[in-house]
């Protein structure tokens, strides 16, 4: 099937010679939730924007859909929506007139209807004829969404859309999430809050400096970079690992109460564990407890940006 | 074309200069008032007609064309620098439209707002001195014409600007002193000769001559190079825009 978005060896060289983008190649299929994650700086931003038609790219080659986002601007933007970072609002307009501006700016006939269910999905309803200066800044966000899903996009840009708001609106941003998710739309996001595009994310791109250093599926990413860590509490405490483990890897715990063996998850192999206790059993070590803990993906990715 | 596009960026800026009626219209019209009592009236009352037209007549067609071109340019650059300036821009840079759409409907709507106000003022003069207009559809040809290039101006100055004081020298410092000195309150034969040589670089001097000349048949310079003057200026202006989109100047990085 035809990507939804495909993005091909883009480089972006801001003027000044800053390089935000290393030859970024990329390609989303219909109705995939797809997060991006990097360190401020990584570039994040720089390619939702040349994606969006705000930033020039310097090399490279983007189509939505199939329309390519310069040829065929036209085409290829009616079926974008961006939620930018920056909350950028107008002042002194009301929230309906806001949400109908971007409908007709986007080339849609008014319906009215339609803008009505995006204001009650988003609980902005009541506040309909506010002006959006007096919303507070969790209102503004839900402003921005609703603007960016005036048109009906078939792919919506969401660049980090929970950075700084309310419990209250990221759960309900995760609902709608879902609910566009189930009608097929496309989701791009950026985050910070790694536990989202782990609940969220069907795949999971990593961006440092510039380059797209890794695209996987998530659960895929989870098992390959995922480390296990198994705590055996003891009955007795050690004064050092027992030569009969030494092959294991094993690390004492302070205090001696505790052995502590970490382990990859990499192709599933289990084998390992079954070995160590079979070792333990035979150096006569009793034990009381025992305790996994995976790690996250939060974990994995401050190890990916640790190594280079 | 992407009417609902320019539909939408229309009538938001109509809306802004509806919250804004009070300063937009009473303003203008309250000084072109002072002007027809101080020129008109008062001083008005000790000049010869020229030309065969009393003086107080004789400058309501400068004094529209000074309206005129002070607020074309002023809602204009203040209509597309503000969206900059706030951030909202990055929603009409990532819709579905043309530079010629996001053109006509910014510089429709500021050519709308001063071609209004011209005929506000027009009427306006109506109470201080009779006006006869001679060529109505010329007349309001003009006005079309030079709300539209100026405001096509001061677009291109809002996008410019990168900061609030740029935006207001420009009318300042070039288009006030033009209109003054392009014969809004005098007949440019009434100069010295070598400033009248020089007067003849001052674009402003062929609208007010074409536009005075629309009202009483009389006019500084020939009417034809008044009209080629302002088409010029006009295609200079869209050239400008033309590039402007082209190559996301001030725009996109
Ligand atoms: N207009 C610009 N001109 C020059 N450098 C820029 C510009 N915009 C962003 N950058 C730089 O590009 C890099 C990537 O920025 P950005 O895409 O915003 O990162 P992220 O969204 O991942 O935090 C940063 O180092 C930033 O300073
Ligand atoms: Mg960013």
């Amino acid at each position: 099937m035809q990507p939804i978005l495909s993005v091909q060896n883009v480089s972006k060289t801001y003027e000044g010679g800053f390089v935000a983008l290393k030859n970024v190649s990329l390609d989303l299929s219909q109705g995939e939730i797809f997060a991006l994650l990097g360190p401020n700086g990584a570039g994040k931003t720089t390619l939702i924007s040349i994606i969006c038609g705000l930033v020039n790219m310097t090399e490279g080659r983007i189509a939505v859909a199939g329309h390519d986002i310069v040829a065929d601007y036209r085409a290829a933007r009616e079926l974008i929506g961006l939620v930018p970072q920056e909350l950028k609002t107008d002042s002194f307009e009301t929230v309906w007139a806001t949400v109908s501006f971007s409908r007709g700016l986007f080339g849609k006939k008014r319906n009215d209807a339609y803008i009505e269910k995006v204001l009650r999905d988003l609980s902005l309803w009541d506040k309909k004829d506010s002006k959006i200066m007096t919303l507070s800044g969790g209102m503004k966000r839900r402003v921005l969404i609703a603007k960016a899903l005036s048109h009906e996009p078939r792919v919506l840009f969401l660049d980090e859309p929970t950075a700084g708001v309310d419990v209250e609106l990221r759960r309900d941003m995760w609902r709608l999430v879902s609910a566009l998710r189930a009608a097929g739309v496309t989701i791009i996001l950026t985050t910070h809050y790694l536990e989202e595009a782990e609940e969220m994310a069907d795949r999971i791109g990593v961006i440092r400096k510039g380059e797209l250093i890794l695209v996987e599926e998530k659960t895929a990413l989870m098992r390959k970079f995922g480390q296990k860590r198994l705590t055996i509490q003891l009955t007795a405490p050690l004064a050092a690992v027992p030569p009969a483990l030494a092959g294991h890897g094993l690390e004492l715990a302070p205090g001696g109460q505790a052995l502590i063996y970490a382990y990859g998850t990499t192709n599933g192999s289990h084998a390992p564990v079954s070995a160590l206790f079979h070792d333990l059993d035979q150096a006569g070590l009793a034990y009381k407890d025992l305790d996994t803990e995976q790690s996250t993906l939060e974990d994995i990715f401050v190890d990916l940006m640790r190594g280079e | 074309m992407n009417i609902h596009a320019i539909g939408a960026i229309y009538r938001f800026e109509m809306a802004r200069t509806g919250r804004t009626l009070l300063q937009s219209v009473v303003s203008p019209v309250l000084s072109t008032s002072l002007y027809f009592i101080v020129f008109g009236s008062a001083i008005g009352s000790h000049m010869n007609a020229i030309d065969g037209v009393t003086y107080g007549a004789f400058i309501v067609p400068g004094l529209i064309m000074l309206a005129l071109l002070t607020q074309s340019i002023t809602n204009a650059a203040f209509g597309i620098y503000f969206p900059r300036f706030v951030g909202t821009i990055y929603e009409v840079l990532s819709a579905p439209v043309s530079f010629v759409e996001i053109t006509l409907g910014y510089v429709g709507a500021a050519a709308t707002k001063s071609i209004v106000l011209g005929l506000i003022i027009l009427a306006t003069s109506t109470l201080f001195v009779p006006v006869q207009v001679l060529h109505p559809v010329w007349m309001v040809g003009f006005l079309v014409l030079t709300a539209v290039t100026f405001s096509l101006f001061g677009f291109i100055i809002g996008i410019w600007a990168d900061g609030f004081e740029k935006l207001q020298m420009i009318p300042l410092l070039i288009v006030t002193p033009l209109t003054f000195l392009g014969g809004s309150f005098y007949s440019i034969d009434m100069l010295p000769p070598f400033w009248r040589s020089v007067t003849l670089f001052n674009p402003v001097v062929y609208l007010i001559s074409g536009f005075r000349w629309s009202f009483f048949g009389v006019s500084d310079v020939n009417i034809a190079l008044s009209l080629g003057m302002t088409l010029a200026f006009l295609v200079a202006c869209l050239v400008a825009v033309w590039w402007i989109f082209k190559t996301g100047y001030r725009l996109k990085s």
